[in-house]
């Protein structure tokens, strides 16, 4: 290894097929449409073909087929980023349960499931929460019993995102009640309209229903629809939460936002003074912008690591704590900067930039919790990354 | 793409990393802290060749790069190792090479990469002069103070003055008085100079070579706090594992694990950020005063909570003279308020991109 930044000629024309593209094709992406909008799912099925979507993903499966080539998927991330257009569709679906099914699927959940959930066809939500299990997911309480040749499920998930708008559900059920609690789990697939289930919506503080509680009352889902083996299924869901953590935090995004944070500082005046020439508004901005950077080389240096098969665990187990706080206090600093002007949202004409503001710096308090709080990822940090010991087991007073 | 470290550089440090080990435990860094004598230290880094990175082959060096010394900077820093780096074989170099500065400039430039030359900094003037402080020049002679002054007292003297040009000063030239200036930090000698008429060489009257200079000098300070709050964090981890109360090791405690959790989080990207800033100072000239400012300010705040927090850990321990921590906490704060406290630098950072005048 040694240091070397530039991508090199065969991908800096890539880039240039990538930007030439998008521009276009740009009046065809959509903006704000929904999921299952013909706009939306054509978009999809535009960038699949052109492999901008769905790129490593083997073509009998409904993929591009490309070989796997980490820069390429850089580059692609990059300049729809920039050029500000969907990169497709996302969704549970597509980023935790596609990679999981190709790595431990049959070949008959691949053909079956895969395709259709690429194409925007399939909408799933992910069962994984429940009441009692939040950060020990593992201690899920949710039951299947094998009823001849079903599995008939109850009892509850929560934070279950677009359960509400889903076709499936993949959840995480407990198949084996006297196994230890890590290998008493399955990993099921049903469909969302199966008798017995009920979706309530849960507000979250930014107003919105994204997430729901979802109840199962003897839901019955044919025997075969399991991934892995019965009792496998949290050496699956292992699997996904990697892929989650990897994206949430991601500086990239940050960057937009800060861009953003500085044009509203330059263009926003009190008594007279843009907010930028206010000395004390300025050096937090410049503070932000140092903490961004430092994660910003971070990545460089996970994405160089990936490519030249170095470690680098420690710099990506922080990723997800010091992405999601950093972003959280980025948004937080447009609001105090804007000081009652920052309050302002729902349907007032006064707020900024569509009051993203204020929405953002709730939902980013979100994702510190979710995916794993900041605090299970200061566990793993000391635990796996420095090798400190874990919390010993608590001994319920009386237990035996 | 590659963004990352050499095998040639592993290797450089890895020798660094030998001699110090067995030449610079905390006994030695004790005994400096009293008799303030680095001459032996000096001499075993020369020889491997630590005098000589930045000088250019053809006078008698190795010719390396920036990342190369910021990556002997953070293990001196670690080992909180006293030696006259800064000046002699970061900024004078880079000042002599970037400079028309004609005779003896290489017999100078051979002499630092033998360790026989050492070359003291005097650049806080240009940065902000105090109201008693300032340094004037009809471009050959020096009068006026320069504070703060790194590995001082030195052979010769880089010397901005007020209007951020670079001269060379002989340590022995009429009219140059030197005052010792005790600060916090034990692990480096720093002073003062008075210059009445004192004879100097004009290196350059282009701000751009000081700016050059100086921000590689900034960058080397971000690596040596990076060395320093890693060595902190390492002493705190191994002390949480061993020392024991309530009849477990206290690193079991989520109270104390966080804490070092906290202290990794903050500082591994800091070493990616050491590193880009490193490269971009030979490699990406149009971002090099940006990333130095935002490198030395980030890495300050970011060594400040290790320092403390890295204290916390060890309890009692951790504020007494015995284990020797302070050494670290007060150098990373030397590393802070000196050539630009964090303030400075995100006012610098922010003119590099024009965001104000």
């Amino acid at each position: 290894m040694a240091m070397d930044l530039s991508y090199g000629p065969e991908y800096e024309s890539f880039r240039g097929d990538v930007r030439q593209f998008i521009e276009q094709h740009r009046d065809q992406a959509p903006r704000g449409e929904g999921m299952r909008s013909d706009k939306a799912l054509a978009w999809q099925k535009l960038l699949i073909a052109n492999g901008y979507a769905a790129r490593t993903i083997p073509k009998q499966y409904g993929g591009h087929g490309a070989a796997p080539d980490i820069l390429k998927s850089r580059i692609i991330a990059e300049e729809f980023a920039s050029a500000q257009v969907s990169q497709g569709m996302g969704g549970q679906g597509i980023s935790m349960l596609v990679p999981t099914l190709l790595e431990v699927g049959t070949e008959a959940q691949k053909r079956e499931f895969v395709a259709p959930t690429l194409h925007g066809e399939m909408i799933w939500c992910q069962g994984y929460s429940e009441p009692g299990a939040g950060s020990d997911l593992a201690s899920l309480r949710t039951s299947a019993v094998l009823d001849g040749d079903e599995w008939v499920v109850n009892g509850q998930k929560i934070w279950t995102s677009t359960a509400h708008l889903a076709d499936w559900i993949f959840c995480l059920v407990r198949t084996e009640p006297d196994a230890p609690k890590h290998k008493g789990i399955s990993f099921l697939l049903f469909r969302m309209d199966t008798p017995g289930i009920e979706v309530r919506p849960l507000v979250d503080m930014t107003g919105n229903a994204n997430f729901n509680e979802v109840f199962f009352t003897d839901v019955r889902v044919p025997k075969h629809q399991i991934v892995g083996q019965r009792g496998d299924g949290w050496m699956v869901a292992n699997a996904i939460l990697g892929h989650e953590r990897d994206s949430l935090g991601s500086p990239d995004a940050t960057l937009g936002r800060l861009n953003a944070l500085i044009a509203l500082m330059q263009t926003e005046t009190l008594a007279g003074q843009t907010l930028m020439d206010h000395p004390v508004y300025r050096d937090r901005l410049m503070q932000l912008q140092g903490r961004m950077m430092a994660l910003r080389f971070n990545d460089l240096r996970i994405l160089s690591a990936k490519l030249n098969k170095a470690d680098a665990s420690l710099a990506r187990m922080i990723v997800k704590l010091e992405g999601t706080e950093l972003r959280h206090a980025l948004e937080g600093l447009a609001i105090d900067i804007m000081g009652e002007l920052g309050l302002a949202y729902g349907n007032n004409p006064m707020k900024r930039d569509n009051g993203s503001w204020q929405h953002q710096y709730m939902f980013f308090l979100g994702l510190i919790i979710g995916g794993g709080t900041s605090q299970i990822q200061k566990n793993i940090i000391s635990e796996r990354g420095l090798g400190m010991p874990k919390e010993p087991k608590f001994e319920r007073p009386g237990a035996a | 793409m590659e963004f990352g470290l050499s095998q040639e550089q592993t290797l450089l440090t890895d020798s660094v990393k030998r001699f110090l080990a067995t030449e610079v435990p905390l006994d030695r860094v004790r005994r400096f802290a009293v008799d303030q004598d680095d001459r032996d230290i000096w001499a075993g880094l020369a020889g491997l060749g630590v005098s000589a990175l930045l000088v250019p082959e053809a006078a008698g060096g190795v010719g390396l790069s920036c990342l190369d010394a910021a990556l002997v900077a953070e293990t001196l820093g670690y080992h909180a190792t006293p030696a006259p780096f800064l000046g002699t074989a970061v900024a004078a170099p880079l000042a002599l090479t970037g400079s028309r500065a004609g005779a003896g400039a290489d017999e100078l430039l051979a002499a630092i990469a033998a360790g026989e030359q050492r070359i003291g900094l005097a650049f806080s003037e240009a940065i902000g002069a105090r109201a008693d402080a300032g340094v004037r020049s009809d471009g050959h002679t020096l009068s006026g103070k320069a504070l703060f002054v790194i590995d001082c007292p030195a052979d010769h003297y880089l010397v901005a003055d007020e209007t951020r040009r670079l001269f060379l000063v002989a340590g022995n030239a009429p009219g140059l008085a030197r005052r010792p200036f005790e600060t916090i930090d034990r692990t480096r000698i720093t002073g003062e100079l008075r210059f009445d008429g004192t004879p100097a060489r004009l290196l350059s009257d282009d701000p751009a070579l000081l700016a050059r200079v100086l921000d590689a000098t900034r960058v080397m300070m971000a690596a040596d706090t990076l060395g320093a709050a890693q060595q902190m964090l390492d002493q705190a981890v191994a002390y949480a594992m061993q020392r024991e109360q309530f009849n477990r090791p206290i690193g079991s405690f989520q109270a104390v694990k966080h804490m070092c959790a906290e202290m990794a989080a903050a500082l591994e990207p800091c070493r990616a950020m050491v590193w880009y800033a490193a490269h971009a100072l030979d490699h990406i000239p149009e971002e090099a005063r940006l990333t130095a400012c935002h490198a030395k300010a980030h890495l300050s705040e970011v060594g400040k909570m290790v320092a403390k927090l890295s204290t916390e850990v060890h309890g009692g321990m951790g504020f007494t003279d015995l284990v020797g921590l302070h050494y670290w906490f007060k150098r990373i704060g030397y590393n802070r308020q000196m050539l630009g406290a964090p303030e400075v630098l995100r006012l610098e950072a922010a003119r590099a991109q024009r965001l104000v005048a």
